[in-house]
């Protein structure tokens, strides 16, 4: 097989609070041998927060970011939901609209930059899905999760508009029943959980407005695995993780019950099963103890 | 056209029963149904009627999408039921399916509901034009097919509350006014003839308001008319800076916040944000902040990573801005 490149569009939290993440994103990558251009002159995408206060300065500053992807003449893959979703949302206005794209484009010309359209823009576990195969994955497995039962908790950005996940991706998800991170699960030699809550919301994006709100829905999320026996929970979504790791403790006392789940970002689940070390995937680095290993 | 074919399929039905006048708690009957490609959700719900069980209650009318009675869940998933094909259902779901009303617990009979709460929180947003009419006009009242195009489908909307029940902010918070009002605020808000001074207003109060939106896309996916509430909401936001109706409270400043952020560095300065929004509330992070810290998840502001091309950025949102606050 011809080598895998993408340009990496980290976005803002692996440099940041999940830097277990980043580690493991690149951890993988070289299991994989799977290149990764990092695009470092990216702008945060705005989390769809800056898209509530100016909506055309995000499209222009997305525009940009996947400008950059275009010069690369590659994907980009993305390693966050949110950033999935506000840069491919940018992609499909663009590209659906010529007098948008032009009015972006001027301004992009202000820098000597050009949104074209011409680089497809897709999340790592879609990416790993589609082009380097679940089969070869398996192939590779030399810890298998076996004896774990894992709830994949898939983040709502990556499976809602599922119009918008379809266009961007080969794998087609089925926005009520979606399935590729359970695949992944099985592909890792673990035991897929299935719960109810494994394509809801976990409510990061009104942890500050309407904290009691945020802090049930993830609750509910915990406690959902929990009640299916799950060991530990796994999501593609930094947000996701940020949410379900460090909040338990909100969490519980929002939902009147302790809970409490180990959660690995799918990058540290398939590093494991690869038989990565838990330095290299920054096991170290989560709020609620990562005890199984 | 085609040769279409028919194909058929046996499926299991799992039909939430339930009377509040006879019945202390809801069961379930079930009903095992061959069911063909051509089907719709609503002519299962006849069947189990006219072959099954003539008490058996829901709402419908039109038959044609329109009236917006016939919505209910399955698996879960609201559904329209006059218009949802049964063959989308078993694709989605399979071949057990189960049949509820929109809440269960708004249940009166069966499939009926008690839609107060939905039809209450649609009325807080004066779902209606407001303006000074002329009563004599001399000639019509024009409105030009780009003013109408603002509207971008939000009078598709036929209250047919499946967005409204799906909402997982409407089941935890009480207040919370959900997808179908804000649609129906956006649709009144964006039309020109339109003079309501409250309904920006009501809209962009704590709680109620379209700052509690979890932003998850679920009215989205679930509206029968594609009217698509979540971008409602957001345009909702967006005018709330645009009319200077916007509070300065933690809300819009963690939307502020980013604009800030990405001025400054490009990418997001986590901490900076939180300690933007929050302003001195910040102090309820603490403990959180420090357990963070100590599992090294926290960028202290000397490391804080920036763009490269950072000039570009700034350039950009110097010329590309169109909101202040
Ligand atoms: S969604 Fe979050 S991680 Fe992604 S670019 Fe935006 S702020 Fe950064
Ligand atoms: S699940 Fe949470 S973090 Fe993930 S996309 Fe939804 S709200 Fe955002
Ligand atoms: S996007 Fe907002 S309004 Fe729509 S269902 Fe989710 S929380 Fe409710
Ligand atoms: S927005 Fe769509 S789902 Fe919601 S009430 Fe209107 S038609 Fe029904
Ligand atoms: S019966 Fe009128 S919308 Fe379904």
């Amino acid at each position: 097989m011809k080598k895998l490149k993408y340009a990496l569009f980290t976005g803002c939290t692996a440099k940041q609070s999940t830097p277990e993440q980043m580690m493991s994103t690149m951890a993988v990558a070289r299991k994989l041998n799977i290149e990764l251009i990092e695009l470092t002159e990216a702008s945060c995408c705005g989390a769809s927060h800056l898209q509530d206060y100016d909506d055309f300065l995000s499209l222009v500053l997305n525009a940009r970011n996947i400008a950059y992807a275009e010069k690369h003449e590659l994907t980009m893959v993305t390693i966050c939901n949110t950033c999935q979703l506000n840069t491919a949302m940018t992609k499909h206005r663009l590209d659906n609209n010529a007098e948008l794209k032009a009015r972006v484009n001027e301004k992009l010309a202000e820098v000597g930059l050009e949104y074209k359209g011409t680089s497809l823009v897709t999340h790592f576990l879609y990416a790993i899905i589609d082009d380097f195969g679940l089969d070869k994955i398996k192939e590779m497995v030399v810890k298998p999760l076996s004896q774990f039962n894992i709830a994949p908790f898939y983040g709502c950005h990556n499976i809602r508009p599922s119009e918008l996940h379809n266009e961007s991706h080969k794998t087609a998800e089925n926005p009520y029943n979606p399935t590729s991170l359970d695949d992944l699960i099985i592909a890792c030699g673990g035991k897929n959980v299935e719960y109810e809550q494994k394509n809801k919301c976990c409510g990061f994006h009104i942890e500050l407005q309407a904290p009691h709100t945020a802090a049930v829905l993830t609750g509910n999320a915990i406690a959902g695995a929990t009640d299916q026996n799950a060991d530990m929970m796994v999501t593609p979504c930094p947000l996701c993780h940020l949410k379900l790791d460090t909040q338990a403790h909100h969490a519980s006392k929002a939902i009147g019950r302790e809970v409490s789940l180990p959660v690995l970002h799918m990058q540290q689940m398939i590093g494991l099963a690869l038989g990565c070390t838990p330095a290299e995937l920054g096991l170290k680095h989560h709020v609620t103890e990562v005890n199984f290993i | 056209m085609s040769t279409h074919t028919i194909t058929t399929q046996k499926v299991n039905f799992k039909v939430f029963r339930f009377n509040a006048e006879d019945d202390y708690l809801p069961y379930y009957e079930n009903y095992s149904m061959d069911v063909t490609s051509e089907e719709v959700v609503l002519d299962i719900l006849n069947r189990i009627k006219w072959d099954h069980d003539g008490s058996f209650s829901y709402r419908r009318s039109c038959r044609h999408g329109i009236c917006g009675a016939c919505a209910i869940k399955v698996n879960g998933r609201s559904t329209l039921a006059c218009k949802e094909s049964m063959t989308t259902m078993i694709e989605y779901f399979g071949n057990e399916l189960t049949i509820e009303p929109l809440s269960t617990k708004r249940a009166v009979k069966d499939m009926i509901i008690d839609k107060a709460d939905f039809w209450d929180k649609h009325a807080k947003v004066n779902p209606y034009l407001v303006a000074d009419i002329d009563e004599a006009p001399t000639c019509e009242n024009l409105v030009s097919p780009h003013e109408a195009e603002e509207l971008d489908e939000a009078d598709l909307c036929i209250q047919c509350g499946a967005c409204h029940y799906a909402c997982p902010v409407v089941e935890i918070n009480e207040d919370f006014f959900g997808p179908a009002a804000f649609a129906a605020a956006y649709r009144f808000e964006s039309d020109v003839r339109d003079s309501d001074a409250d309904r920006l207003i009501a809209v962009n109060e704590e709680k109620q308001g379209v700052w509690d939106c979890a932003k998850c896309f679920e009215c989205a996916e679930v509206c029968p008319k594609d009217v698509n509430p979540i971008s409602k909401i957001t345009k909702l936001h967006q005018m709330a800076f645009k009319k200077g109706v916007a509070k300065n409270n933690v809300a819009t400043r963690h939307a502020v916040g980013f604009f800030h952020s990405i001025k400054k560095r490009g990418v997001l300065d986590e901490g900076g944000l939180v300690l933007y929004s929050e302003g001195p509330s910040i102090v309820k992070h603490i403990p959180v902040a420090l357990q963070m810290f100590r599992k090294g998840k926290i960028t202290m502001p000397w490391n804080m990573p920036k763009s490269d091309n950072l000039d570009e950025i700034q350039k950009l949102i110097k010329s590309s801005s169109t909101v202040k606050f």
